[in-house]
Formats: C-alpha cells, sequence, structure tokens
C-alpha cells in the first residue's frame, strides 16, 4: 500500500518539472563545458571563464533563495538575517582553502598569511582539523546548522512572530558580522580569507576545476529544488502553510508549531551554508561583509521578485536581480541601489506574487498559494473578549 | 481493592469501585468527563470567571447560554488551555489536570474546540482541512514521511458526508459560503476523534435550514461524544434539547431544562434588565 519514498519523490514533481530539470542539466553539464572548453574565444558560443564563475555564483544565490522561500514563502518567517548562515557556510570551507595554501603563501610557512601577521605561532584550536576535506564538509553543515537551531529553539519557543523576528535576525548577522571583523577572532578580520590555490590539491583556477563547481552548484540547485518540492507537496507542508496562515489554530488541532518551524528553518539555514560553501571557491573570497545586513535583505528582495511561495520564482528572482547587478555596476555603478529600491518597491506594487505570479495570471491560472497576505487573526482575538 | 488504598481518588469512593490509574489516559470511571471547580480568572482586575464550577457528564449536550462578558470564551479557554486560571481545579475525566497541560496537549487527550468565528485554512482545500486535523501521530518526522491509508482516506469521505461538503472536497476551504465554513470546522473536530467538544456559537450565521441539520447532526453526536454548547439562539439551544446552563458574571446563575431556566426570575432579569 505505502508507495516508496523514491517513488514520491519522483510523484512530487509535475512531468514538465522533470523536462525543465533534465534541460537545465544538459545546459549545465554539458552544453556550458563544451562551449567553455572546446570553442575558440573567437566563436561567438564561446562561454567566457568571467561567464561561467558569474553564472556558477547566481545559481549558489538561487540555492539561498529557495531555502529562504521554504520558510518565507511556505511557513511565513521572514528571516532578514539569511546571509551570516550562507557566510558561516562559505568560512568553514574556506578554512580549508587557507589550509590547502600550504607553505604557498606570501611569507612560505604552513600558516595562514593573516596569522603570521598577527605574530601567531600556532593555529587556534577552533582550526584543528581543517586540513581535511570531510571536516571541511561536516564544519559546513554543523556550525551554521547548530546556529540556526539554537537560535530558531528560542525565537520559536518564545513565539516571536512577524517583523519582531525578521528585526532579531538582522541584529544576528550584524553582531556575527562584527564579531567576524575582529583580527582576535581568528578569521583575519577584515579581509577574510583569500588567495586560495587548491582544492583537493587540484588547482582552483583550472577551467576544470571551475567547471566542476559550476556542476555541483547545479547539481545542488535541482536537488534543493526537488527537495524542496518533496517537502511542500508533504503532509509536512500543508502544515507548514497551515502554521503560517492561522499558527493558533494548528496549535488547537494537536501539532506543535515550534517544531515544524525549527525543522523548516534549521533545514533552510544549513541549505544555505552548503552554496555558501561552494559559492568561496568560485569568487575566492569570503569576507564579513558578507554578513552585513544589507545582504541579507537582498536575499528577500530575490524570492518577493520571483514570487513567493513558488520555489522556482527564487531562482527567477535570483537570476533577474543579479544579471541586472553585474550589468548596472558594471555601466551604472552608482545607480545600482536605487535600481534595487525602486525595484523592490515596484514589485511589492504592483507584483505580489512577483514573476511567477505575474505569469500564471497571464496564462489565467490560480495562484498556488492566493493572498498569503491575510492570514487569519481570529483566533489570536479570542481571548480578550471573554 | 488494595490499588483503590493507593488511588488517591478511588480511596474515597465506593468499595467495588477499585481502578487503576493510567496516566496519560480518560478516566471516566465516575461518569463525568469534566470538573471545573471555583475557577477564576481576571484581566487587569476585571473578573471574567468568578468561583465558577460545573460538571458535564459523559455523553451529555450542554448548551451554555449568557449575555454578553458572562465569561463562556474565557470558560472555553481555561478548559483549552489557552488560558490558565489564577485559582481552582479544572480535570478532564478523573485523573487529567487541564491546569497542567498545554494546547497541543489537551487537544491530543480529547477536547476539540470550535471558535466563533471559523478559523478553518483558507488556502487548503476542504480535504486537506480534515486531513490535517485528523487524530494520527502529528510530530515533525511523522508528517514529513505521511501517507493516507485507504481507511484513513475513508475517514475523511465519512466525515465529508457528514458535514455535507463532499461536492467541495477539492475546493479551497476559503471559497466556501459561511455555513459551509462552519460545518467544515465542526468536522474538522470531528476528525480529532474528540471525547469532549466545544462549540462556540457554532450557528452564528447560518441560514434556519443549516441551523436546524447542525441541531441534528449535534443530536445524534450525543452520546458518542460529549459536547458543550454555546449559543445565543434560542431555539437551537431548544432544538438541542438537553439540559441548560446559564453563566452571568463568571458564574453559574441556574441549571436545568431549558424551560425551566426560562421560567427562573433571576434568569429573567439578568437578561431583560430591571
Amino acid at each position: 500500500m505505502r508507495t516508496p519514498l523514491s517513488v514520491r519523490l519522483f510523484q512530487s514533481l509535475p512531468r514538465t518539472g522533470w523536462l525543465a530539470l533534465a534541460i537545465f542539466a544538459a545546459v549545465a553539464w554539458i552544453a556550458i563545458p563544451a562551449a567553455h572548453l572546446l570553442l575558440p574565444e573567437s566563436s561567438p558560443f564561446h562561454v567566457s571563464a568571467y561567464t561561467v564563475t558569474l553564472l556558477g555564483k547566481i545559481l549558489c544565490y538561487a540555492v539561498v533563495a529557495v531555502a529562504m522561500d521554504l520558510i518565507w514563502g511556505y511557513a511565513g518567517i521572514l528571516s532578514l538575517g539569511h546571509g551570516v548562515f550562507f557566510a558561516l557556510g562559505g568560512y568553514a570551507f574556506g578554512m580549508y582553502l587557507m589550509r590547502q595554501i600550504g607553505t604557498d603563501g606570501s611569507y612560505g610557512v604552513a600558516l595562514p598569511d593573516f596569522m603570521v601577521f598577527l605574530d601567531w605561532k600556532e593555529l587556534p584550536w577552533f582550526w584543528i582539523g581543517s586540513d581535511s576535506f570531510l571536516w571541511a564538509l561536516i564544519m559546513v553543515v554543523a556550525v551554521p546548522g547548530l546556529l540556526a537551531f539554537v537560535f530558531g529553539w528560542f525565537a520559536f519557543r518564545s513565539r516571536i512572530k512577524g517583523v519582531y523576528f525578521s528585526i532579531i535576525t538582522q541584529a544576528l548577522t550584524y553582531a556575527t558580522m562584527l564579531l567576524f571583523f575582529r583580527n582576535e577572532t581568528g578569521f583575519g578580520g577584515n579581509n577574510g580569507f583569500t588567495d586560495f590555490k587548491r582544492i583537493l590539491g587540484y588547482d582552483i583556477t583550472s577551467p576544470q576545476m571551475r567547471l566542476v563547481l559550476f556542476g555541483l552548484s547545479a547539481a545542488l540547485l535541482m536537488a534543493v529544488l526537488i527537495l524542496g518540492r518533496y517537502l511542500v507537496t508533504s503532509k509536512f507542508g500543508r502544515v507548514l502553510a497551515a502554521i503560517r496562515d492561522a499558527e493558533s489554530r494548528v496549535r488547537f488541532i494537536g501539532y506543535q508549531p515550534t517544531q515544524y518551524k525549527l525543522a523548516i528553518w534549521t533545514l533552510s539555514a544549513v541549505l544555505c551554508a552548503l552554496a555558501g560553501a561552494l559559492y568561496v571557491p568560485q569568487v575566492g573570497i569570503i569576507n564579513p561583509s558578507e554578513m552585513s545586513p544589507a545582504n541579507s535583505i537582498e536575499i528577500a528582495v530575490w524570492v518577493a521578485v520571483g514570487g513567493r511561495g513558488t520555489l522556482i520564482g527564487g531562482v527567477i528572482g535570483a537570476f533577474i536581480v543579479n544579471l541586472a547587478k553585474s550589468f548596472f555596476t558594471v555601466s551604472f555603478p552608482d545607480y545600482w541601489l536605487f535600481f534595487l529600491g525602486f525595484l523592490f518597491i515596484g514589485v511589492t506594487l504592483f507584483l505580489p506574487n512577483g514573476v511567477v505570479g505575474l505569469w500564471r495570471k497571464l496564462r489565467g491560472r490560480r495562484p498556488a498559494a492566493p493572498e498569503t497576505e491575510t492570514p487569519a487573526p481570529a483566533a489570536t482575538t479570542q481571548g480578550a473578549k471573554a | 481493592m488494595s490499588t483503590a488504598m493507593h488511588d488517591g481518588i478511588a480511596s474515597s469512593g465506593r468499595a467495588g469501585d477499585s481502578h487503576v490509574l493510567r496516566p496519560g489516559e480518560l478516566d471516566l470511571s465516575h461518569k463525568v468527563i469534566l470538573y471545573l471547580e471555583d475557577i477564576s480568572v481576571s484581566f487587569d482586575g476585571f473578573k471574567a470567571l468568578n468561583n465558577l464550577s460545573l460538571t458535564i457528564d459523559a455523553g451529555e449536550l450542554r448548551a451554555i447560554i449568557g449575555p454578553n462578558g458572562a465569561g463562556k470564551t474565557t470558560m472555553m479557554d481555561v478548559i483549552t488551555g489557552k488560558t490558565r486560571p489564577d485559582s481552582g481545579k479544572a480535570f478532564f475525566g478523573q485523573t487529567l489536570d487541564l491546569t497542567r497541560m498545554n494546547e497541543p496537549e489537551i487537544a491530543h487527550a480529547g477536547i476539540g474546540r470550535k471558535f466563533q468565528k471559523p478559523t478553518i485554512f483558507e488556502n487548503h482545500s476542504v480535504f486537506e482541512n480534515l486531513e490535517l486535523a485528523m487524530k494520527t501521530d502529528k510530530r515533525v518526522w511523522k508528517s514529513l514521511f505521511a501517507q493516507l491509508s485507504g481507511e484513513e482516506r475513508d475517514r475523511v469521505s465519512d466525515t465529508l458526508k457528514r458535514i455535507r461538503l463532499q461536492t467541495e472536497a477539492d475546493r479551497p476551504a476559503g471559497l466556501l459560503s459561511h455555513g459551509q465554513k462552519q460545518w467544515l470546522e465542526i468536522g474538522m473536530l470531528l476528525m480529532q476523534e474528540p471525547r469532549l467538544l466545544l462549540l462556540d456559537e457554532p450557528v452564528a450565521g447560518m441560514t434556519d435550514e443549516e441551523t436546524e441539520r447542525t441541531a441534528e447532526l449535534f443530536v445524534s453526536l450525543a452520546g458518542q461524544h460529549s459536547l458543550v454548547v454555546v449559543e445565543h439562539d434560542m431555539s437551537f439551544v431548544e432544538a438541542l434539547g438537553g439540559q441548560v446552563t446559564v453563566l452571568h458574571e463568571g458564574s453559574v446563575l441556574a441549571e436545568g431544562s431549558l424551560a425551566k431556566v426560562q421560567a427562573d426570575p433571576r434568569v429573567i432579569e439578568v437578561y431583560l434588565g430591571r
């Protein structure tokens, strides 16, 4: 009677969804690598190293956007501090990349350059094990996951909701940023980590490594989309949406909303961290500015532009905003923030369901989650009128 | 007999009444499902409940009436764990102390509540609303891999039939009429298989025909379930036909059949004023 999990995973996407994923995989794993490696630079179809890195970066952002949509679009939790989990994932993997430099640094010793500069004689205790790739992967998941779990545990247990929760997440990312700016914290201060040389002994700047990282980013995005679709079509997802719409009602029918929120919140943070770990080797640098409050707000803008509660909307939003960003910052560097502001206001006023909402409207279809703006607060007002 | 000696509740009772205390399980050995004793609740000095005492028998259908501000909703809040009483005792059956349980625990123990204003999940379909309410293991891990069995599907469709919403199963609940929403909420309550149902103004905004059908439904549920109905509509209370409790200023003013309480001069005074 019970359907195996693999079949249910398969069934959670419609046929068009699998087709789109197959096309995406073909482009990311075959077409782009071929165009990058095989075609001469003179060919109009040649994909430059700049483009591969840019697209790989945006794929990582897209993963973050989908993770954000899982908590904002489906569970109604707006985090304005998701950048902290992304950056911590990046730092955790960056530590490994720093150790891979070995004695090729400016000072020619095994200690990372910034530690030599600070006149430290040996690695601090929390750097122990950072030369192991496997340990780095464990840390990428464990550190941001643990931070999210502990933070979420206190916030959700105290029933902190809505704008209050958003403000506290801003404080979380800002405080962590200030901590990482200090040289004494042991993560390179305001310069962060850079000048990476190798991963697993292979040259990090080679075209092959660039394509491997790009391909892995694409694979992560696809995996996150499939996982996300499974979650939101499962009973778990329906409970989350019910919590979003009428939390106290959910409590009265016997669910513990705190546990559901904590589960999706921690998962979302871990997905961000994985994206951060893939992002750092591609851009070649990680520093505390990744944790600036504005960065986290930008994540919310991607999801709003693409369309909340749709999963694919986050991907679309991340691509639109970041392609526009790389265009503006090259051509009109002074106007980017104005454009971002107008975009956010425009989308909020005219496209409440984002690009995906517009697309569905044009095709005359009902949006999957109509009017998430109006959760019924009925149950919470009951106590007042005895 | 020896167990009765150690069982605080049974030891005060009659011989032959011995039973084993099982924690977390509803004990109806004394035929009473809900005890409220000297419950007081005050909000900023205002006494919403004032030494309220009330008992509901298992299988009973009880109507609660009273003017605005009599404490009907606060009483429901105390029973469901939403409000903690300042003093007094609240027991579900013989053994479950409601003042020490939180809302989901009380829901699991078997008390279901329908709110004054229907609070269904508007973005979910009618079927999904019932599915979410169904009595089952509601922890995260179970929900992640949950699948409806054939028997569970049957239970949902039985309830759909009972609340006359078979044809609306796949529509978003937000598109239902007001009366249908009230019924869906009653259906969600039934899916939880509660032993005690608390219904706050269940027929508000219903047409006469819907009101009549609701009364029929409640009467058919009594016996198997115990029901506490708060209602203003006297013809509806009459159709229910059970005992009536009148609340006034946070305590019980009168109790008995509808005809008896309607003849009570104190009740008349409270309702009509001086």
